[in-house]
């Protein structure tokens, strides 16, 4: 039968406590995993690549970072435009200033920059926590943007104030610039994502990620038990906004090429990332790869039903998009606020008793 | 007086007016913060929501007109010449009420006991929600706004401030907008009309029951759910209020909504729950911003602005986190 764990013994803690403990959804990770890896890139071309797979991917990436502030650490975050725009400068600076480093490094350290940016945009959350914090975050994502706006040193005095990614390799092929393939960089954000996952799945489960859910669930209690209210928060600033960064840096030297700070590090996408890990779900890994592959697929799906099917004008569509954005947001959380992850996780304990429920 | 003294007290006096501005729509926050604990996000699109129904209304266009010429294939734009300003204004406040009645009725109502943050997500996704809503209903056009209300500087004024300035040095005069004078005055008069109605009204009694004690006014008797549609009702006429404003000032458009945005700061210096802290901080913010943009943006390449307001509110945040007038915040486990 699917979805069973009748004759599954384990024998030992590890095997008991693996992610996913039952045969066949292991079985089935694996096999999606293998399918993603092995099978996709043969079939992949430009248009999947450029408008579904890898913004999907990128935004996982900043849903995972989100996540783990709003969802394990409880503290609410406006400024993730902000951090994707430290990730992505710091890319362009890191890129351009050192031609030789590896992109994997770039990304990497991009999202050490960030890091420490947000530990910094973080400090305020030691005094101050809920919508408080939420208007400080709002500071970092104004004043970021300004800053990369107005100091020349960051867009390398380019006449448009524009960053452009030149191109890079890894083992000799293109995943950044105008000629990469589509397979390429479909592979590059695809294990980047995948190994990040990984870590964070584990690092929320372990000792670190614990002291986050205890100042989340209530931080003067966490604290009397010996929880370090400062060294968890800063921490999952720093985690978080290395996510983020690492998101940042992908999105603008993989998917976009070409950025620009107030129309790509708006407001709007910390709202989007935001929606993600709402719809998605707080506190949940899952939920991150569902929240950010249910806001991208829709308005796609939107715009070639309303715009290719119906043959309505585009900016009819996108309003249709935000309403029905919008709308779904408040369904989602008037019938269950805990995300999709919730509904999956439901729809296992169902299937376990499946077919009899009692 | 010195020109630069001069100059001095005109961006004050601009910083102040902007500043009223930012108060009439951080008092819709208070209202609704008040009363029900929830920290509307959508305060700043119901003024554009408002505002586009008023100019809608008042242009006579059809509403959905987009929509319908996609769908049916047809042109349709204007049903009429459209309705004198004050049956316009009448009616927009007709649908803001309608509107709080629906809030109520599909989203609150099913959210009761929910956690704050969720609630605030809930206010997120009915801006969007209205956002798009009003673009389809009313197109997403840049409009112009006009309640007849003077605009343009005054000359008066100008003559005035022009005897201040020392003899034989070159000055011009203060230019300040006629708008904001009467949306300054407007504001006043808002301001107080609420305070008399909380205070003295039996409705605005209740309100003010509600606010300090949920179940406490439950158990003698006071309709909660009624009491968030008058509350929501009056955010709305709050909104429909700042939504003139803005948009006799700077058109109506999709800006609008932004300044949802800079009313946090303000309502982090004022403090969520006090009214006259919407007013000062709104005033402070104002004046704050206009003059960081006059003497520190020429030094940083301008546009201080957009992020000046946060960096005070931060900066306050790390000494008094309940505001200035806000109720100290007392936390046990």
């Amino acid at each position: 039968m699917l979805y069973r764990e009748t004759g599954d013994f384990k024998s030992n803690y590890a095997a008991d406590q693996q992610t996913f403990p039952i045969k066949s959804e292991r079985y089935l990770f694996w096999a999606a995993m293998a399918f993603a890896f092995l099978v996709v890139p043969f079939f992949i071309n430009d248009y999947w690549e450029k408008s579904v797979i890898v913004p999907l991917l990128v935004w996982a990436m900043a849903a995972l970072g989100l996540n783990i502030l709003t969802g394990y650490c409880g503290q609410v975050s406006l400024g993730t435009g902000g951090f994707m725009a430290v990730g992505a400068y710091a890319c362009y600076k890191l890129m351009t200033g050192f031609p030789d480093l590896n992109i994997f490094f770039v990304v990497i350290l991009s999202g050490g920059v960030t890091a420490l940016v947000g530990m910094l945009f973080g400090l305020p959350s030691l005094r101050i926590k809920g919508f408080y914090l939420a208007v400080a975050t709002l500071a970092a994502q104004f004043f970021l943007v300004w800053l990369f706006n107005k100091v020349p040193w960051f867009y390398n005095y380019s006449a448009s104030g524009q960053i452009t990614a030149p191109e890079r390799t890894i083992f000799g092929i293109a995943v950044t610039g105008a000629t990469a393939p589509p397979w390429a960089t479909y592979l590059f954000c695809l294990a980047m994502v995948f190994i990040f996952a990984w870590i964070a799945r584990n690092l929320t489960r372990g000792q670190l990620g614990r002291s986050w859910m205890a100042i989340r669930d209530m931080d003067i209690a966490a604290e009397i038990i010996g929880v370090q209210p400062m060294k968890a928060k800063i921490s999952a600033f720093a985690v978080s906004s290395f996510y983020i960064g690492a998101a940042g840096a992908l999105y603008f030297s993989v998917w976009l090429g070409a950025a620009e700070p107030t129309e790509a590090f708006g407001i709007d996408k910390s709202f989007l990332v935001l929606f993600m890990v709402i719809i998605g779900g707080l506190g949940s890994i899952l939920g991150s790869f569902l929240g950010a592959a249910f806001l991208t697929l829709m308005p796609v799906l939107l715009k070639n039903v309303m715009v290719g099917g119906l043959g309505w004008p585009t900016d009819l569509a996108a309003h249709i998009e935000i309403m029905l954005v919008g709308g779904l947001i408040v369904f989602f959380l008037i019938v269950e606020p805990h995300g999709l992850a919730q509904l999956w996780r439901l729809a296992k304990e169902k299937l376990r008793l499946w077919p009899f429920p009692y | 007086m010195s020109p630069d003294f001069l100059n001095f007290i005109e961006t004050v006096l601009n910083g102040l007016m902007t500043g009223v501005m930012y108060s009439l729509v951080a008092l819709g926050f208070v209202l609704i913060f008040k009363a029900s604990g929830i920290f509307n996000f959508a305060q700043g699109v119901m003024a554009l929501f408002a505002a586009l129904t008023l100019v809608g209304l008042q242009t006579g266009q059809v509403p959905f007109a987009h929509l319908i010429n996609a769908v049916l294939g047809t042109d349709v734009h204007n049903w009429g010449p459209g309705l004198p300003t004050v049956l316009a204004i009448l009616l927009t406040m007709a649908v803001m009420i309608l509107l709080a009645y629906i809030v109520e009725k599909v989203v609150l109502k099913h959210l009761v006991n929910q956690e704050p943050i969720i609630l605030f997500m809930a206010t997120i996704g009915l801006a969007y929600f209205l956002e798009g809503f009003g673009d389809l209903m009313w197109g997403a056009d840049v409009k112009a706004l006009n309640v007849g209300l003077p605009t343009g500087g005054s000359f008066w004024w100008e003559d005035v401030t022009r005897g201040w300035a020392s003899e034989g040095s070159e000055y011009f005069g203060m230019y300040i907008d006629t708008l904001d004078v009467s949306a300054a005055i407007i504001a006043l008069i808002l301001v107080i009309a609420l305070t008399v109605f909380s205070q003295y009204t039996a409705t605005g009694r209740a309100l003010r029951a509600v606010a300090d004690d949920h179940q406490a006014a439950l158990s003698v008797g006071i309709s909660l759910r009624g009491i968030w549609v008058i509350v929501w009702s009056i955010s709305g006429f709050v909104a429909l209020v700042a939504g003139i404003m803005w948009g006799a000032k700077s058109g109506v458009q999709f800006s609008l909504s932004l300044i949802a945005l800079k009313a946090l700061p303000v309502l982090i210096l004022g403090g969520f729950t006090s009214i006259p802290g919407a007013i000062v901080g709104g005033l402070i913010i104002g004046v704050g911003e206009k003059l960081a943009e006059a003497y520190v943006g020429p030094l940083v390449g301008g546009a201080v602005e957009n992020w000046f307001a946060y960096m005070v509110a931060l900066a306050f945040l790390l000494f008094r986190p309940q505001g200035l007038y806000g109720e100290k915040i007392i936390e046990r486990i």
